[in-house]
């Protein structure tokens, strides 16, 4: 599993829309060669098909597909958005905080979801991943220094 | 008591829900089955609650479960809101 590392992290990418802001993050899974391309192309189709459903809280979206859809290793990227987007959910609008997730069958996709659910439910650490400047700084949110 | 937690795939965020809703149940002491679903298979489940976002709740209102409406998965007190609200102890 990759969760969060250095090279799945890109802060403040600048997205006009939902669908360049979802492929932004799951462009970074594609080039750690954790999904194939096509799951990218799944997660924009998903939310073409069935909406806004994963803005799942305040500013926060977790774009994701079927592991059939072309996943390789069960995996999270974050992508900070330059400027909010609206997706069109009438909760949670507008979205800064991208989080790409490679849906997997193995054990790993729970571990992941775990790590996942410990730092949004966390408001604290939440806010910080609003202000961090560097890798360097989330590694501190994510207590992995 | 059977709960259905349910997202657009089954896959993330219907995960997330349940996790959250699991640990609310677990500190209220109330014994529930909970799954995580993808919404058009749970269109054909049996369940006593289900518990999903707005956007959802829509498409499932023809469903015989009663439909708990959850905006922020990640915050605990909304979550334990509305099961309070909605799912006797």
């Amino acid at each position: 599993m990759k969760f969060l590392e250095e090279k799945l992290v890109a802060l403040d990418i600048p997205a006009e829309t939902p669908e360049a802001a979802i492929k932004a993050a799951g462009d970074l899974l594609v080039a750690s060669d954790l999904v194939e391309s096509g799951y990218v192309e799944a997660m924009v189709e998903s939310y073409r098909e069935n909406g806004p459903y994963f803005v799942l809280a305040p500013q926060i979206a977790l774009p994701h597909a079927r592991p059939e859809d072309g996943v390789k290793e069960a995996s999270v990227a974050f992508v900070r958005l330059k400027d909010p987007v609206v997706f069109g959910s009438a909760a949670n609008d507008p979205v800064s905080l991208v989080f790409a997730l490679g849906a997997s069958t193995s054990d790993e996709h729970l571990v992941v979801m775990k790590e996942l659910v410990m730092l949004l439910n966390n408001p604290e650490k939440v806010e910080r991943l609003k202000n961090i400047n560097s890798y360097e700084e989330l590694k501190i949110v994510l207590g992995r220094n | 008591m059977k709960i259905l937690c349910v997202c657009g795939l089954g896959q993330g965020t219907s995960l997330i829900l349940r996790m959250n809703v699991e640990q609310a149940l677990g500190e209220k002491g109330i014994m529930a089955d909970v799954e995580h679903i993808d919404l058009s298979s749970a269109t054909s489940m049996s369940a006593d609650y289900i518990i999903t976002s707005n956007e959802l709740a829509e498409s499932l209102q023809d469903h015989p479960a009663k439909v708990i409406i959850v905006n922020n998965y990640f915050d605990m007190d909304e979550i334990n809101a509305a099961i309070e609200n909605n799912i006797p102890a």
